[in-house]
């Protein structure tokens, strides 16, 4: 049996939750003050996710980033995978806030969504 | 070029956008917004990660998204907005001097004025870090925008002092890029960011946070080469044994944010020594009447959602203002903050309104504390109002409610503290 160790985010206490499990079998949650603390336990021990938010090159755009995120949560495991895969993506102004940049990432069937708006670049673009 | 208005507010972040929008729904009109950037949305924009809006929105946004809610509804609401113009100057009887490149110089008058500057964040000069001075430190915002506005990435080795929210955030967005981040060092034995952020920029990249440490010595040529840690004791003060060395390129300070309030002060409004934002009553104004302030300029919120929160409240106020509809208390009550009491927002309660049941009012606690009752005293010691809290921490804002009918005549202070729960 192993024990694997967790910090609940439900509110600002922050229990120390243990998770005591054989080969990936929850046999025992300990440590949490309230039953939110068995749900996020559980989940956070079966299949964490996270959305990810970062950033895609721009080509023609007043700034030379736009934000980004998955649209939902994908598998905690799989973030600097995609980050490898967003890095490649390079993507036309003007952009508009809700835009697919990519879709199906990873094949987790989540799309990478655009956060803000940029528009194209008159002149000028912003030099900083 | 129009200059008078109604309502001129002073930064177009999350709280002057909450006071444009909340102004016109009270029938304010002739509203101008000042903002020295080259975009509204304040710091939004470039805290490209989620965790926005859950309180205000009920939905989980990312920064640049929040910002975006409430700048797409200006566009409808004719709002004049001058954007890269900085004022230079509020004086008592409302003018503001600004300048910008299309209009040169400008002297503008006002009914209102809101200040809505935000803050900013300390610097190693702050907090007086000893050794060489070395490129490779920045606060933990300014790396924050070199990678999510303007695409570059401030170094590869990280050591991170300070686990505010920006710090852990910057953390994991170094990583996630390519850094690696060596070390978060906090002086105290807690950290004073959301737990959340603890554990989802910090856990999940396996990435140390030390307790009770902090930097005592920065050492480099023309770049950071490395720093010099060491354990601190109850009284912060360093043991000289656990020295140790770490190597790194780069330094994020994230030590604390500092409400800006230059153009405050210049104007003789009277601050507040804790929050270091003006003294406000619960209308959010100043002790110079007319003269407004909300979100982080007033004090440092831990989350933009109560920044709107605070913008709506003036929004509100500021209609009420014009309207000439106010009325006075007899007499004003003070809100002193008491044992375990950082500081109390608003510090006063100046006005009867008709059909008000409550008064949401915000303070910070100076340590964790668990099972304590938030108890609110008159002048006498005699308990008014008491509410039960599990948990409270420095790092996250707490607020309760006031009843209206307990503001009786009399008041003249109200203290508020954190007890014991046994004691009651």
């Amino acid at each position: 049996m192993e024990g694997k160790e967790m910090i609940c985010v439900s509110c600002p206490k922050g229990c120390r939750i243990t998770v005591q499990n054989r080969g990936g079998e929850i046999i025992s949650i300990t440590g949490n003050d309230c039953p939110r603390g068995i749900k996020y336990a559980q989940e956070e021990f079966i299949n964490p996710l996270r959305i990810l938010p970062t950033t895609v090159k721009v080509i023609g755009g007043e700034l030379p980033l736009v934000s980004v995120k998955t649209k939902k949560a994908i598998p905690k495991r799989l973030l600097l995978k995609a980050m490898a895969e967003i890095a490649e993506i390079e993507v036309k102004a003007p952009v508009k806030i809700g835009q697919v940049i990519k879709s199906d990432l990873l094949g987790t069937g989540v799309n990478l969504v655009a956060t803000r708006n940029i528009k194209r670049a008159d002149s000028n673009p912003t030099k900083f | 070029m129009k200059l008078e208005y109604d309502l001129v507010i002073i930064g177009g972040g999350p709280a002057g956008l909450a006071v444009a929008l909340e102004a016109r729904r009270n029938a304010v009109k002739d509203i101008l917004l000042l903002e020295r950037d080259k975009y509204l949305g304040g710091i939004l924009p470039q805290c490209i990660h989620n965790g926005f809006g859950l309180q205000y929105f009920k939905e989980e946004l990312t920064g640049p998204e929040y910002a975006e809610r409430f700048i797409a509804k200006l566009n409808d609401k004719q709002i004049d907005v001058k954007t890269e113009t900085m004022v230079i100057k509020i004086t008592p009887d409302k003018r503001i001097i600004a300048i910008n490149r299309d209009d040169g110089l400008l002297h503008i008058q006002a009914k209102t004025i809101v200040l809505a500057m935000g803050c900013r964040e300390r610097t190693r000069e702050a907090i007086a870090i000893p050794g060489n001075r070395p490129a490779g430190i920045f606060t933990a915002g300014t790396a924050q925008r070199y990678i999510n506005i303007e695409g570059y990435i401030p170094g590869r080795e990280v050591v991170i002092l300070g686990s505010g929210d920006i710090g852990m955030i910057m953390a994991r967005r170094m990583t996630l890029e390519g850094a690696r981040v060596k070390a978060v060092l906090e002086i105290m034995p807690f950290s004073t960011g959301l737990i959340r952020n603890r554990v989802q920029c910090l856990d999940d990249f396996n990435i140390p946070l030390k307790f009770n440490h902090t930097i005592t010595r920065i050492r480099g040529g023309k770049r950071v080469e490395g720093v010099t840690v060491a354990q601190v004791d109850n009284s912060l003060q360093v043991i000289p044994e656990t020295k140790e060395e770490i190597s790194c390129d780069t330094i994020l300070l994230s030590v604390g944010l500092i409400p800006e309030n230059e153009l405050t002060g210049e104007a003789g409004i009277k601050l507040d020594p804790v929050t270091r934002g003006p003294i406000v009553n619960e209308n959010r104004e100043t002790e110079m009447e007319g003269i407004f302030a909300c979100g982080n300029v007033l004090h440092v919120h831990d989350l933009a959602d109560f920044v709107t929160e605070e913008g709506e409240i003036v929004g509100r106020a500021v209609g009420e203002y014009l309207k000439r509809n106010i009325r006075f208390r007899s007499r004003s009550i003070k809100i002193v903050p008491g044992d375990n009491i950082a500081y109390v927002v608003p510090q006063h309660i100046d006005f009867l309104v008709p059909g008000r049941k409550k008064i949401k009012i915000f303070m910070r606690v100076k340590k964790p504390a668990e099972n304590d009752r938030i108890v609110f005293r008159d002048g006498k010691g005699k308990m008014l109002v008491s509410y039960k809290k599990a948990i409270v921490t420095p790092g996250e804002m707490v607020s309760v409610y006031l009843p209206e009918i307990l503001l009786e005549d009399r008041l003249k202070n109200i203290t508020v503290s954190t007890e014991e729960e046994a004691k009651e």
